[in-house]
């Protein structure tokens, strides 16, 4: 290992520490109000709106952007691309810790988190999409500790172990895609139950094929962006194989994600087409519609298209930050902004500052422990011991 | 535009009619489009070459 420096020290009192304590403190603070008074004392949820900003971004957002994960595996281990090897330690890294903070946001959404467990033990409802969602999703959140493990025991130097979880590794990867493709896809057939609630230009029978391909997109997206960042605070940590390929992984990964988004830009088009919605399509509703499918989905299949073409690396990096931030809106968008589009605004839900405190703090916590894991375990880097081996 | 549709039947011509209609149009265009995202994928490209 010639080229990273892992054993580089960071002081404890940097910005980045600090700004994470003083969340951390607050999100702390809004626990306790959280679990002594209950879900009341620090969200405007209630019967009528019993779903809302802990779903729409923890868990929608969430489990999208950690769709890095499966797409960098199948593309390494299943598709053979190895020229992308160094994007999938990061990649399953920020799966494995965006599936954990979903699990870990759930806790204050469910009013009852101890009984998260039941439906596997006590009351399975096998017939329900959501059971469906929670099994794929717990599933899942396994297989990608289980992927995540060669590198934790790489850190320990647990050598045995290490040795058969590695031959795991393409069984892994067949049952994350295969889980992944399921509940992706299942967290939209979740609004197939509300065609009256969900405007209709965001309905459609069709929603869990919307819900997957825009996955495959932000999951794609999510990697070139998450590299980015790692690159500008960890390079210290990179070795030369990284850092080398860390504009061939952007250019690969943008091209792939431009042809996903044209993809999804028809599907969305045909979406409207088969609910006859053009009418709809002039109203304010229309245009915010207008502009989530033509701003934060043609307009990024295009910029990607333009970056792999002139090999502008600045403008991928960019164009998958536009990517991830539309994937927010439209979660943001079926979530909450669209549903009970009817009712009046006095009865609209909108979330209580202690809500987005609450998002402020799991965000935070994740990225306080992909700071202690890059900074110790062989992520950006091959273990001196291990090159070549995986 | 829904005025006048009275039916199923009219309706699923009408929508079925558009989605035949764009699928075609998106067929012919993507074929544009993978030229345009792959045009510049060959060797004799110099930026490529470049970072070969």
């Amino acid at each position: 290992m010639t080229e990273s420096n892992p054993t580089v020290e960071r002081p404890l009192f940097c910005r980045f520490n600090i700004i994470a304590g003083i969340f951390i403190t607050i999100g702390l603070w809004l626990t306790y109000l959280r679990f002594t008074g209950g879900l009341g004392a620090v969200s405007n949820l209630d019967h009528y709106n019993p779903w809302g900003f802990w779903i729409a971004f923890d868990l929608l957002c969430g489990v999208a952007l950690a769709a890095g994960g499966y797409t960098t595996a199948a593309a390494v281990e299943i598709f053979g691309m190895k020229k992308f090897h160094a994007a999938l330690r990061p990649a399953i890294l920020t799966g494995f810790l965006g599936y954990s903070m979903v699990a870990f946001a759930l806790l204050y959404d469910v009013g009852r988190p101890w009984r998260l467990p039941y439906p596997f033990v006590v009351s399975p409802g096998v017939t329900s999409v959501m059971f469906e969602v929670g099994a794929c999703v717990a599933l899942y959140l396994t297989v990608l500790f289980l992927e995540f493990s060669p590198t934790a025991l790489e850190w320990i130097g647990a050598k045995k172990l290490r040795r058969i979880a590695v031959r795991l590794t393409v069984l892994l990867t067949i049952m994350g895609v295969v889980l992944s493709t399921l509940h992706q896809s299942s967290l939209g057939a979740m609004f197939l139950l509300v065609p009256s609630k969900l405007h209709p230009l965001w309905y459609s029978p069709y929603i869990p094929v919307f819900f997957f391909v825009s996955s495959i997109a932000a999951g794609l997206s999510m990697v070139i962006f998450e590299g980015t960042l790692a690159h500008n605070s960890f390079k210290d940590k990179m070795d030369e194989q990284h850092l080398k390929s860390a504009d061939h992984i952007a250019l690969g990964f943008g091209k792939g994600a431009s042809f996903v988004l044209a993809a999804y830009f028809a599907i969305k088009v045909f979406g409207v087409a088969l609910g006859n919605n053009w009418h709809l399509l002039g109203t304010n509703y229309g245009i915010w519609f207008l502009v989530e499918v033509f701003g934060f989905i043609l307009l990024p299949c295009f910029l990607f298209a333009i970056g792999v073409r002139e090999q502008n690396v600045k403008l991928i990096r960019w164009t998958a930050f536009l990517t991830v931030l539309g994937i927010v809106v439209n979660r943001l968008n079926v979530v909450l902004i669209c549903f009970n589009w009817q009712l009046p605004a006095d009865q609209r839900y909108f979330p209580h500052w202690m809500e987005i405190g609450i998002s402020i703090f799991v965000i935070t916590v994740g990225l306080v422990i992909y700071r202690f894991i890059v900074t110790r375990m062989p992520i950006l880097y091959e273990h001196p011991d291990y090159k070549k081996t995986h | 535009m829904n005025e006048y549709i009275h039916t199923l039947q009219e309706f699923m011509t009408q929508t079925k009619g558009m989605l035949y209609l764009l699928s075609a149009g998106y067929l012919i265009s993507f074929v544009a489009f993978w030229r345009f995202l792959h045009g510049r994928d060959k060797e004799d490209n110099p930026k490529v070459q470049a970072k070969k």
